[in-house]
């Protein structure tokens, strides 16, 4: 009988500053960068703790991917430090500027020269872009069946059962794997990084980094250039029209919030 | 010279900083207030590899360095002084000197599950007439076959209360003061080993301070830390290592009361514009902060010089004395920069004033301090 598979997760992970803390500069309509702590996409922290939850329960690896700048490393460290088993950094001028569609294709790339695995797990969104596209374009570049938006999951004879946090409504799915999954901030609460992995987290053997001429892409599907979409402008949003204060006692106030709901429509 | 910090150090004082800001910085307040011990926290902590920082991995520990050491223990005081002090207390003078001075055996037994955060350490050298003066310490220790039978009591005990094994400096030979005085290793459950007066304290009051009583309690021989005699020498040795903790943790309420402070400045409007506009409090501000970051020097060269394996007794007493009357200093500023909210105890500073001066008398006084630091100048004839 062949031996069966071993379990082999991959996170993408993406380092964003902690929005916050970001603040927009009125006079060049960019993001003032400068004291903003980087941190690890909240929503990908939850896809790292949700595969070492189904490795702790049936064994195998984790490999944690990134795409970003040299500091991004420390993005890698930190949940090398929750207990993943090794980390790539992709980091390149050549890949700078990328949209969500060129970092997809990226990704996609290298992590078809990783071992192959047997599950993808991504946050649901990244709170710098908000867009929710990285994950999904990885699915379609690497041919896969994909399930967003994943609130709950288990894994039983190699296929997945998986809640959706939908609206108005919880969905239930089964996807057989290998298959790609990105996950909300209800599916779990991340442990935090020990210090017990801080030796090996920074001891460099379980990091690996990658330029681009470690994919086999030219330089022209990479970055900037190749990306079909760019950010035109920045610009923070307009405040919002100042709530109103109802005065009166409570029951004064209820009535006068009902007759403006239903003024509303909001109710009937 | 290299001011940076490793990434080893960057990424340790990261995962602390998130901690405490998560699990501490919330409850502190009332743990302050009702003096509750903060257990769960503590638990929490040693899973994560905080009770064993510098304790080797083949010994339970995370086997990170000095500098790594201090920048955890800042950032657990800046949530919470009381954490940060029974986490130092239990790495560097309990599991430390057992690290330094064990046998295997008494690593294998006691080292282990200190390192794991699985027992609590403390560490009781201080008398009702020995604090200063350790040296003229009064519990005796009497050999008695393959026991020996400890008398005495211990006061102002870091976790007295809560510990599981406590290091306890006792003498053998009382005629030779400070050259008769041996350290054993003292579990909780040892028969003739009470606790005894819980004090209530004016800050750091989240750790428990207590009074240890010995009564004929015997304490097997191969529990005597060290060689006999040399207890006192190494007590000193270790405490050495106990004031970079120390120093670290008033690091860390002098950078919270500063950040507290400038909070609270740019909110804080009076005459029509914030109070950090007025030049009055930028003073105050630009002191904190050029006394802080020097306190900080003072900290991480006692501690790099201890990563070199160079002396660093000198170093750590100037650490401790400094940084904590900086903490002192700044605290005081920035319960001045609240006004009257500064002495509200809905306001952090109104406990970083109080834990600050504890800060400043235990693990030596200012003054002890300041006689070490004199006495090696002295005989040096330069700093």
């Amino acid at each position: 009988m062949a031996k069966k598979k071993e379990l082999h997760i991959i996170v993408t992970v993406k380092q964003v500053p902690d929005t916050h803390e970001v603040r927009i500069d009125p006079k060049t309509n960019s993001l003032i960068r400068e004291g903003v702590p980087s941190i690890v996409n909240p929503e990908d922290r939850n896809a790292v703790e949700e595969a070492l939850s189904l490795r702790e329960k049936h064994g195998g690896t984790v490999t944690v991917i990134t795409m970003g700048p040299p500091q991004a490393e420390e993005a890698l460290t930190e949940v090398l430090a929750m207990g993943v088993d090794r980390a790539v950094l992709l980091t390149d001028r050549a890949f700078a500027g990328a949209d969500t569609l060129v970092t997809a294709f990226t990704l996609s790339q290298a992590i078809r020269k990783l071992e192959p695995c047997q599950l993808i797990l991504c946050g649901r969104q990244a709170i710098d872009g908000d867009t929710a596209q990285v994950g999904p374009q990885l699915a379609g570049f690497l041919n896969l069946p994909q399930v967003t938006y994943a609130a709950g999951l288990t894994l039983k004879d190699n296929a997945l059962t998986v809640e959706r946090s939908l609206e108005d409504c919880i969905e239930k799915v089964r996807v057989n794997l290998p298959a790609l999954v990105t996950v909300t901030a209800e599916i779990n609460q991340p442990r935090y990084p020990s210090l017990f992995n801080v030796q090996d987290a920074c001891g460099g053997k379980q990091l690996t980094i990658w330029r681009a001429k470690d994919l086999p892409v030219p330089h022209e599907m990479l970055g900037l250039s190749a990306s079909p979409t760019w950010v035109k402008k920045i610009f923070a949003p307009e405040q919002g029209k100042k709530g109103t204060v109802i005065p009166g006692s409570e029951k004064e106030m209820v009535k006068i919030l009902l007759e403006k709901l239903k003024e509303l429509n909001f109710i009937q | 010279m290299d001011f940076e910090l490793t990434k080893q150090q960057k990424l340790s004082r990261h995962i602390a900083r998130e901690f405490a800001q998560k699990e501490l910085e919330p409850y502190a307040q009332d743990w302050d207030e009702k003096m509750e011990f903060p257990a769960e926290a503590i638990r929490k902590l040693a899973g994560l590899g905080f009770m064993g920082i510098s304790i080797p991995k083949e010994y339970g520990g995370a086997g990170l360095d000095s500098i790594s050491y201090t920048l955890i223990i800042e950032e657990l005081a800046k949530a919470c002084a009381s954490s940060a002090i029974i986490v130092a207390v239990h790495n560097s003078v309990c599991a430390y000197p057992i690290h330094l001075l064990g046998t295997e055996e008494q690593k294998q037994k006691y080292l282990i599950p200190l390192a794991q955060g699985r027992k609590l350490g403390a560490f009781a050298l201080t008398e009702p007439n020995a604090g200063s003066d350790p040296a003229s310490l009064e519990t005796t220790a009497e050999q008695r076959g393959k026991h020996y039978l400890l008398n005495g009591t211990k006061i102002f005990i870091t976790s007295g209360s809560t510990s599981d094994i406590v290091i306890v400096m006792a003498s053998t030979d009382r005629s030779k003061r400070g050259r008769g005085i041996t350290s054993f290793i003292v579990e909780k459950g040892f028969k003739g080993f009470s606790v005894g007066k819980k004090e209530e304290k004016l800050g750091i009051r989240a750790s428990d301070t207590c009074e240890l009583i010995f009564e004929n309690c015997a304490v097997p021989e191969e529990n005597v830390l060290g060689n006999p005699g040399e207890g006192l020498t190494s007590a000193l040795t270790t405490l050495d290592t106990g004031r970079i903790g120390v120093a670290a943790q008033a690091l860390g309420v002098a950078q919270g009361a500063m950040e507290e402070s400038i909070k609270y400045c740019n909110e804080r409007k009076q005459f029509g514009k914030p109070l950090a506009d007025f030049q009055a409090i930028q003073w105050m501000i630009a002191d904190m902060a050029t006394e802080i970051a020097a306190a900080r020097m003072l900290v991480h060269r006692a501690a790099w010089l201890k990563d070199q394996g160079k002396p660093f007794s000198i170093e750590s007493s100037m650490a401790k004395l400094y940084a904590s009357e900086v903490a002192l200093r700044t605290a005081t500023k920035a319960v001045q920069i609240h006004g009257g909210y500064g002495c509200m105890k809905d306001y952090k500073v109104e406990r970083y004033f109080r834990d600050a001066k504890v800060i400043e008398i235990y693990e030596g006084t200012s003054e002890i301090q300041r006689l070490i630091i004199a006495r090696n100048t002295l005989r040096k004839g330069s700093s």
